[in-house]
């Protein structure tokens, strides 16, 4: 923040002349915002890609009896050759958050693109022809939000047993549809604007006006939809495999770190704690930066 | 005037019944498509008689027409089946766990509207200020903060440490709070958004200005006038809050051994028992649909313009 501004008085005193008017200096600093909420977003996915192969920590999966519910470095008996401190196998906390952060920001990842990509492509459809299909996809998308994802995580994992595929299903189910409503609203917006019926009395196909003319005017909207949902993505992941629904050992995620730290809360608590900070350190960023993302596309929409 | 009323009425209906035939056959389908139930209950091992005999026990072998057919009449019905892990009726189990889920459900939506109104309109009045900032911040950590981790901290804080208060199980008022105060919080943060934003397009209205012209005192002028005009999102929001409380419940039904439909569901889970399951997602799908209705219409009620 005191960068940004510090900037802004900078560039103020430097150009008096020709100063950036309020609001360009307030659009200045909302995309500073995105940058400096973007960069340590970029910082944890490269530690969690990177680190791994630099052999600095130790194997996540390596058990040791003899080490096993490690304290941090920073309590009694705690030492930095294990700096959060170990879990009820001996197995180092830090290079299980590392190797779980993989998974979780993956899943995020892919978990968006499963639920955008049809969300959006839907919503055009329904928004753009209107009628019978848009009448079809409302119905879907209000049934869709009657079924909260836990339940509908429940249904299919009761049957399926829990696994990567099941999850990313599971995303894909339960993220499309808020996407694909805030698509057609402004679809809906988009095509009684003039340079869209000038399209349409010129002859342009609708398939080339919806790809080339109307979603082009929804980038904005879209990214921050994405942004948002990656931390959704991976709320919803850290849950289900929180209940023992979703990631199971040997593969590590947050949420399953999380998971393994409830039987021994009592006795290690810095399991739990840690692997849950990861976990709301990452959301936070990702909301903060949705947010920031949406007044840079939307100063008007901004809500706090 | 009663007429349309009354054709608003009938619309919502026809609509809440679409969604939900449509969130009963999603049930269905996802119980139904997604593998062979009897199958993953009985494990790779079985005989064919043992798997024949039980997929005719549960209308398995019947045309998949025939058996949604079915399904949707005895749901119609209020037949949920009969719990493959229990032996028991399934609507019985549910009846038996419903108290305490709607117990819990109720005073976290009841803290969420008490804490997160005010925290809102507060952040609306004093736009811009530390208040603001403040609220907004709660409202975004609320966002970002797994439930069920809450849970897992208030626990080590006040039922470990401390020890001021139960850790779970259901049982006096003193088990409901830390439950009920976790599972609020993401609730609580969609309300004080919300609130905050709807409070601050109402205080920019000319009738608020002419309020103020009248010498009304701004406590009046919140309280009374822009509150009342702001309240109709929060309302919708309110009660969409609910579906997202339903997903929240299981976890925080998990995280304190709460005896309710949560921690019923994930049993069933466990079990592969699918029926049950099934029944849970059923009844969770009804009560949002009917709660959603309940508010639409109540909107039109506080608001007379949408008649």
């Amino acid at each position: 923040m005191s960068a940004t501004d510090s900037t802004a008085t900078e560039l103020a005193a430097v150009t008096p002349a020709i100063a950036p008017s309020p609001a360009t200096a307030r659009r200045i600093r909302r995309s500073r915002a995105v940058l400096w909420l973007s960069l340590p977003l970029a910082l944890i996915a490269l530690i969690v890609i990177v680190v791994p192969f630099l052999g600095i920590l130790p194997d996540p999966h390596r058990q040791n009896l003899s080490e096993t519910l490690l304290p941090p470095f920073f309590l009694d008996g705690g030492s930095m050759s294990h700096p959060l401190g170990t879990d009820k196998l001996g197995r180092d906390l830090l290079s299980r958050l590392v190797e779980g952060g993989r998974l979780t920001l993956l899943i995020g990842l892919v978990g968006t693109v499963v639920a955008i990509v049809p969300g959006t492509l839907i919503g055009l459809l329904a928004g753009y022809r209107r009628g019978w299909a848009d009448t079809v996809v409302s119905r879907f998308v209000e049934a869709q939000l009657a079924l909260p994802f836990v339940l509908i995580a429940l249904a299919i994992i009761a049957n399926r047993g829990s696994s990567l595929g099941v999850l990313i299903v599971v995303l894909a189910l339960t993220g499309w549809a808020p996407c694909a409503r805030v698509v057609r609203a402004e679809t809906m917006a988009l095509r009684e604007r003039q340079f869209v019926l000038g399209l349409r009395a010129a002859g342009a196909s609708s398939a080339r006006i919806v790809l080339r003319h109307v979603l082009p005017n929804l980038t904005g909207v879209i990214v921050v939809l994405a942004t948002l949902q990656v931390g959704t993505a991976i709320l919803i992941e850290s849950a289900l495999s929180f209940l023992n629904l979703g990631i199971q050992p040997p593969d590590i995620s947050w949420g399953q770190i999380l998971a393994s730290g409830r039987e021994v809360l009592t006795q290690a608590w810095w399991i739990s704690t840690f692997a849950g900070i990861a976990i709301t350190v990452v959301v936070l960023l990702v909301n903060l930066l949705g947010d920031a993302l949406l007044s840079h596309y939307d100063p008007k929409k901004r809500k706090f | 005037m009663s007429t349309s009323l009354a054709t608003f009425g009938a619309r919502k209906l026809g609509a809440a019944l679409v969604t939900l035939l449509l969130a009963l056959t999603a049930a269905f389908a996802l119980g139904h498509l997604s593998g062979d139930p009897v199958y993953n209950i009985l494990g790779p091992l079985a005989e064919r008689e043992q798997i024949d005999a039980m997929r005719a026990d549960l209308g398995l072998d019947k045309p998949i027409a025939e058996q949604y057919v079915a399904y949707l009449g005895d749901t119609v019905r209020g037949e949920l089946g009969d719990s493959l892990q229990y032996f028991r009726s399934n609507a019985e189990l549910i009846s038996s766990r419903l108290p305490q889920s709607l117990q819990l459900l109720a005073a976290a939506m009841l803290l969420a509207v008490l804490i997160g109104v005010p925290l809102g309109t507060l952040a609306a009045v004093k736009e811009g200020t530390w208040w603001d900032r403040a609220a907004s911040t709660v409202a975004l950590l609320g966002q970002s903060v797994p439930v069920f981790w809450l849970g897992l901290m208030l626990i080590l804080i006040f039922a470990v440490q401390l020890r001021l208060l139960p850790s779970g199980q259901s049982g006096g008022l003193d088990h409901l709070i830390l439950p009920a105060i976790t599972l609020s919080l993401l609730p609580l943060a969609h309300i004080a958004r919300l609130t905050r934003a709807s409070m601050a397009e109402v205080l920019a209205e000319p009738y608020i200005d002419a309020a103020r012209a009248r010498g009304l005192s701004s406590r009046r002028i919140v309280g009374l006038h822009a509150l009342r005009n702001a309240a109709l999102p929060v309302l919708t929001v309110t009660a969409l809050q609910t579906g997202v409380l339903l997903s929240g419940a299981v976890a925080v039904e998990y995280v304190y051994s709460w005896p309710g439909l949560g921690t019923l569901a994930l049993e069933a889970v466990q079990f592969r028992d699918y029926t049950l399951a099934q029944a849970v997602v059923i009844v969770g799908a009804v009560a949002f649909v009917v709660l959603n209705l309940l508010v639409d219409l109540l909107y039109v009620v506080v608001d007379p313009r949408l008649r």
